[in-house]
């Protein structure tokens, strides 16, 4: 998909998190917001996976490791077409499958996550499936910063680059923001280049938000042949709305009338000024 | 007393031939292990079929998340560790990653109960059955003899569902009942029918049922009937109600604490069926578990032929 597609919609997802969450008067706002740019990309310029193609064994995997940021998912795989956008109304409502965090009973959804340091693990021994099948899936996961503290994670690093699963990427949403305070207060990762590096893996920085930079970098993986991938992508907690951004409070914040208006009328205007440069 | 005849072989040991068996035909069948092929008895098949093993070191969390993994490609994943570590260190993974996640894998918790003996508590569980019982969607099987761990191997690795399996190190009984070759998992097995009391026991816990069904026919003339129920979850409620119709004593044997088990499974079935049968729930107390080998531990305890013949005379009032 063209980068400027991605863009426009990259501001819709942003927009639909919004309006699901609000609606809902519940979600992972801030992590949402951090998230969906890389997940836009996934979906929409990485992963060999659609609704078409979904069970079949030779599509791409991806587990969501920070289950709680599922607004971002639910949106990106309605826009792939997994499912009605609608039947997000019911997000968080009584007796809805649209819960707080991603399970399977939903399209397009691989596996339940929401405890963390799970999501690791599993794609570890999905990716050595592959491997040991001669077949080209491509795992991907998409971890918290906070969620770095798990020990599993690194258990399952050791296991990644004993087994060279150069077929599997993870990619940390680094905004540096947990729900107690930033990372560096609460338990520091720093170097987490390093740390990533000495567990054998390929690492690499990227902006979380650079929708470009995120393309070039996830298609051209691995970085290094037989060593797994770590893709540092530094974001924005809350990215996209002004008030949000950097704000601990929208962790799980939910705007009221006036914050979601606000925000609604900021991305709009972040699309209008998009149109006009793109004609 | 008539010796019980065992053969040389553990259930762990009948659980790596038959996996072996398996996978000779089957090469979606993988063992996991976390450094626990030896004590797993997986070293021979790890010789014969290495791309059918993963070894994940001493980490029991990502033993059970890569075994889903696995699982989740097709894979027939045996997570093997002992019981004590996969159980208690990765219940959350059992829980969110297998159970609540649906994925088929194929958990054997080996060494289990107070196989490891004097090694002490850190390496035994009592508590598997109790935390497993409480989770959605598992499986739960402890296996009496060699002919019973031989089928649940092979029932479970055609299960579409997750499955917990728990075996001892201790030589075992070919077969407690040669005329009983009918195990499915989900169904208890009558190991001998008898009319004054009834023993419902599990795992290795069996063995001594028979041996005080012996002495209490010798010396008491008391006639026994012997439940092997090796699947604890789910209960096989039609085949326990029907025990309890003749209103005699029932006893419950495990090797587990007795707070959350067999025992209380049972218990709480009858009695919300309106059963009043005299009901006593024999395993290990809450309370430190004495030190010393599996044998000595189940004496101390009373899971043997004499301490539940003594067991079975005070509900008797004999």
């Amino acid at each position: 998909m063209h980068i400027a597609e991605l863009k426009r919609k990259s501001i819709e997802s942003r927009k639909k998190i919004l309006k699901y969450i609000y609606n809902a008067k519940a979600g992972h706002t801030g992590g949402s917001l951090s998230i969906v740019d890389i997940l836009n990309v996934l979906y929409n310029n990485v992963m060999n996976v659609s609704p078409e193609n979904f069970s079949s064994k030779t599509r791409d995997m991806f587990i969501q490791s920070k289950g709680h940021s599922v607004e971002a998912l639910y949106v990106v795989l309605a826009d792939k077409g997994f499912f009605p956008e609608e039947d997000l109304l019911s997000l968080c409502k009584y007796n809805s499958p649209y819960i707080g965090h991603p399970t399977k009973s939903i399209p397009g959804i691989e596996q339940n996550t929401g405890g963390l340091g799970h999501g690791l693990p599993i794609c570890a021994g999905a990716a050595l499936a592959a491997k040991r099948d001669n077949s080209s899936v491509k795992v991907f996961t998409i971890l918290g910063d906070g969620e770095m503290a798990e020990g599993s994670n690194w258990e399952a690093m050791m296991f990644a680059s004993h087994y060279k699963l150069d077929n599997l990427c993870a990619i940390l949403d680094y905004n540096k923001l947990q729900i107690t305070a930033p990372n560096a207060d609460v338990m520091g990762l720093e170097p987490i280049d390093k740390k990533l590096e000495a567990f054998g893996w390929a690492v690499a920085h990227v902006d979380g938000h650079n929708l470009e930079e995120l393309s070039q970098t996830l298609n051209s993986l691995p970085l290094e042949s037989g060593k797994p991938t770590f893709i540092i992508a530094h974001t924005t907690k809350g990215k996209g709305v002004s008030y949000m951004e950097n704000v601990l409070k929208w962790h799980h914040g939910v705007p009221s009338k006036e914050q979601y208006d606000l925000a609604i009328a900021e991305l709009d205007k972040e699309l209008q000024e998009l149109e006009t440069v793109l004609k | 007393m008539e010796e019980i005849k065992t053969t040389d072989a553990a259930n762990l040991e009948v659980f790596s031939e038959v996996l072996q068996s398996l996978a000779a035909t089957d090469r979606d069948i993988t063992v996991v292990t976390s450094d626990s092929r030896g004590s797993g008895k997986l070293v021979p098949f790890g010789q014969k079929y290495p791309e059918q093993i993963v070894e994940v070191g001493i980490a029991e969390q990502n033993l059970v998340g890569v075994a889903t993994g696995l699982a989740s490609m097709g894979k027939k994943a045996f997570a093997v560790s002992p019981a004590c570590f996969l159980t208690a260190r990765a219940l959350e993974q059992i829980k969110n990653d297998v159970a609540y996640s649906d994925n088929a894998v194929k958990l054997i918790g080996i060494s289990a109960g107070v196989s490891y003996g004097a090694l002490g508590t850190t390496h035994h569980s009592l508590h598997d059955y109790a935390v497993l019982r409480a989770i959605n969607n598992i499986t739960i099987v402890a296996p009496a003899d060699n002919y019973e761990t031989a089928e649940a191997i092979k029932q479970a690795a055609e299960m579409q569902s997750p499955i917990y399996l728990r075996f001892g190190k201790k030589a075992m009984p070919a077969n407690l009942n040669s005329n009983a070759a009918d195990f499915k998992i989900g169904k208890g097995r009558i190991i001998q029918e008898g009319s004054d009391l009834t023993f419902i026991a599990t795992g290795e816990a069996v063995l001594p049922c028979v041996e005080a069904a012996q002495l209490l026919k010798k010396e008491y003339n008391i006639s026994c009937k012997i439940i092997s129920l090796h699947t604890i979850k789910p209960l096989d409620t039609e085949l326990l109600l029907a025990a309890a119709e003749n209103k005699k004593p029932i006893i419950t044997v495990e090797e587990h604490s007795i707070n959350g088990g067999l025992g209380e499974a049972v218990a709480s079935l009858l009695f919300q069926n309106g059963c009043s049968n005299k009901f006593k729930i024999i395993g290990l107390p809450d309370d430190h578990t004495v030190s010393g080998s599996q044998t000595e531990i189940f004496n101390h305890y009373g899971i043997s032929a004499e301490g539940l013949r003594n067991t079975a005379i005070n509900l008797l009032n004999l």
